[in-house]
């Protein structure tokens, strides 16, 4: 009976494997998914004249989902982030993306230094980040605005116009480098005789660039879009961060904003829900669709 | 491994430039002009201003008085006190930014190591035994990957109150133990790098599958770990909204909710803008060294992940 046990054990092994980490996966993902689901769907009711004789517990189907809809503040919001993904997603990949091609260009020199530069504001975290920007951009103790002036530029950096770009500077100063590093690292995956047949057709560094660089950098460039997306439908604390210094900024300044002031503020968990699920379904169906547009194959991502 | 050229050919101190001239053009490419070379150059300068400018300012202003951070030029050095703002930063109110310090030392430092873990068992057995439900288990992975933190912070609020684990230690540490990305990434490099002829071979030698797992697979896997564990790492460092919505005691704060602490109380309490500024100057430069200092690390791993997305 020797190989009988074992055998049997490797049948359980997997799921022994798999186990933990599962266990934890329901407990932190689905898990609260699905809580905030239920939660949406409810809404506290008071009972009694002027509302005095209690509160229970109902459901109420998705009205709290219409309430969030209807409401100018977190729909405008949307819009907001919505408008900033628009711009600052293709700006970050193609900063990203010009500045691996830069780097990984033949007449690049330091490239360690240049690459070690760009990629350390990705380990400041985004508050800090933040508190460092926002310093940047206050007039009367920022240098920029401060030089500006000389210059006989006024600029207001925190104003209504421009505060959610002095916002995506942040986020794009924050990531930039750590897309490049992606980047230069898918470059570098490219074999040589690529290049040299490209040489032999007669191909100059632009043309290289086009027809070889470009298209063999198509899943980096996929992976870096999608995590702008997702990161960018997140916004939260580089807005909350610059608030105080901002009036432009308010408590429904993007939906994540909007959704810890209806929870922590206003007390209504149900409506936080509801936009918690909104903006989950956001991200989900903005980064699944674009997989979908890029990649011909289908589900297969 | 081209790439490598020009780099290695440049000291990183910008020793002698006249040796780089000699230096063959990399991939094939011929008819590098010297005015390319100096508008690409210009370039790679121009962004790395850009990257440094936030970073030099805080290195500037770290070492200001108070006064000094608002009344003088922002780029540039006035009576340097660097030490005394040390001091001040790390004693303030009974030292509490170092046991901020030792918080996030604590969550990422553990968050990270058991993420790691997990990551790769689940990883290697999607990626080297088959069983039912397999292939769903991996698209539920998958679609974790996409679904915002943020979004799930609120409900795993609600949640963890109603357990009584909210305001606790396990209250951060519990969802930083889970990254599927970790678990894509190392199915990913298993499958590539493990031969399962080395598994077949350890299993007619007569090792158990944990033996397997920890002796083989996981000295394989090296690579990828490093890497999950350094995104995590930093990913639970930099984290904010989750401590921000689970935690209300001070003394359980990372070091980012802590900062973000003193810099609301500073309107009232001026000093603390300068308690702010030193903080983050002294939680940053570590992380920023240790960043330069793993690049390689990162990189190796990255590219494992997104040569097959």
């Amino acid at each position: 009976m020797p190989t009988r046990a074992p055998r049997r054990r490797r049948k359980l092994a997997p799921f022994a494997f798999v186990a933990p980490f599962l266990l934890l996966f329901l407990l932190t993902f689905a898990l609260p998914i699905g809580y905030a689901v239920h939660q949406s769907v409810m809404d506290v009711e008071h009972t009694g004249a002027l509302g005095l004789g209690g509160s229970r517990t109902v459901f109420v189907g998705l009205r709290n989902y219409t309430d969030a809809l209807s409401d100018h503040a977190f729909v405008r919001s949307i819009g907001r982030v919505l408008l900033f993904a628009a711009v600052q997603v293709p700006v970050m990949v193609a900063l990203s993306a010009g500045l691996a091609l830069l780097l990984d260009s033949a007449s690049a020199r330091g490239v360690r230094f240049f690459r070690a530069a760009y990629f350390l504001p990705y380990g400041v975290p985004g508050v800090i980040a933040s508190i460092l920007w926002g310093f940047l951009y206050v007039p009367g103790v920022s240098p920029l605005v401060e030089g500006m002036r000389h210059l006989g530029i006024s600029v207001d950096l925190l104003g209504g116009d421009t505060v959610l770009w002095s916002i995506a500077n942040i986020v794009t100063w924050e990531f930039a480098g750590y897309n490049v590093l992606v980047l230069v690292a898918q470059l570098r995956t490219i074999p040589a005789e690529l290049y040299e047949a490209a040489r032999i057709d007669g191909a100059g560094a632009w043309a290289t660039v086009r027809h070889v660089k470009l298209p063999l950098l198509r899943p980096a460039l996929i992976l870096t879009t999608v995590f702008t997306i997702i990161g960018t439908l997140q916004l939260f604390a580089e807005p909350l961060v610059l608030k105080p210094v901002s009036s432009s900024i308010d408590s429904a300044y993007t939906p994540n904003l909007s959704a810890y002031n209806e929870a922590f503020t206003n007390d209504n968990y149900h409506l936080a829900a509801a936009e918690a699920v909104l903006l989950a379904l956001a991200a989900f169906v903005l980064s699944f669709g674009f997989l979908r547009l890029i990649n011909k194959r289908g589900g297969d991502a | 491994m081209s790439l490598q050229t020009p780099a290695r050919t440049v000291p990183p101190s910008g020793g002698n430039t006249a040796s780089d001239d000699r230096t063959p053009p990399r991939g094939g490419i011929t008819g590098v002009t010297t005015r390319s070379r100096i508008l690409v150059t210009g370039l790679l300068v121009a962004a790395a201003g850009y990257f440094l400018l936030p970073v030099y300012w805080l290195v500037v202003a770290s070492t200001k008085s108070t006064g000094d951070l608002f009344g003088s030029f922002g780029l540039w050095f006035s009576h340097p006190q660097f030490l005394s703002n040390l001091h001040q930063v790390v004693t303030y109110d009974d030292a509490i930014y170092l046991r901020w310090a030792a918080n996030s030392i604590l969550y990422a430092g553990v968050g990270a190591g058991v993420a790691t873990l997990l990551a790769a068992m689940c990883g290697y057995a999607l990626a080297k035994f088959s069983f039912t439900g397999r292939d769903t288990l991996f698209n539920v992975v998958l679609g974790g990957v996409l679904i915002p933190a943020t979004a799930l912070a609120l409900p795993m609020y609600l949640l963890f109150s109603k357990a009584g684990l909210a305001n606790t230690y396990w209250a951060v540490l519990l969802p930083s133990f889970v990254s599927p990305f970790g678990v894509y990434l190392c199915r990913i490099y298993a499958a590539a790098s493990i031969p399962d002829e080395v598994l077949e071979a350890a299993r007619i030698d007569g090792a158990g599958e944990v033996r397997i797992f920890t002796v083989v697979a996981l000295r394989i896997m090296t690579p990828a770990l490093v890497t999950i564990f350094l995104f995590q790492f930093v990913g639970i460092w930099n984290n904010y909204f989750l401590p921000l919505v689970m935690l209300s005691d001070a003394k359980l704060y990372p070091i980012t909710l802590g900062l973000t602490s003193w810099q609301s109380f500073a309107d009232r309490q001026p000093q603390l803008y300068q308690l702010t500024v030193g903080g983050a100057f002294v939680s940053v430069v570590p992380l920023m060294i240790a960043m330069v200092a793993l690049q390689r690390f990162w990189r190796s791993g990255l590219t494992d992940g997104s040569v097959k997305g």
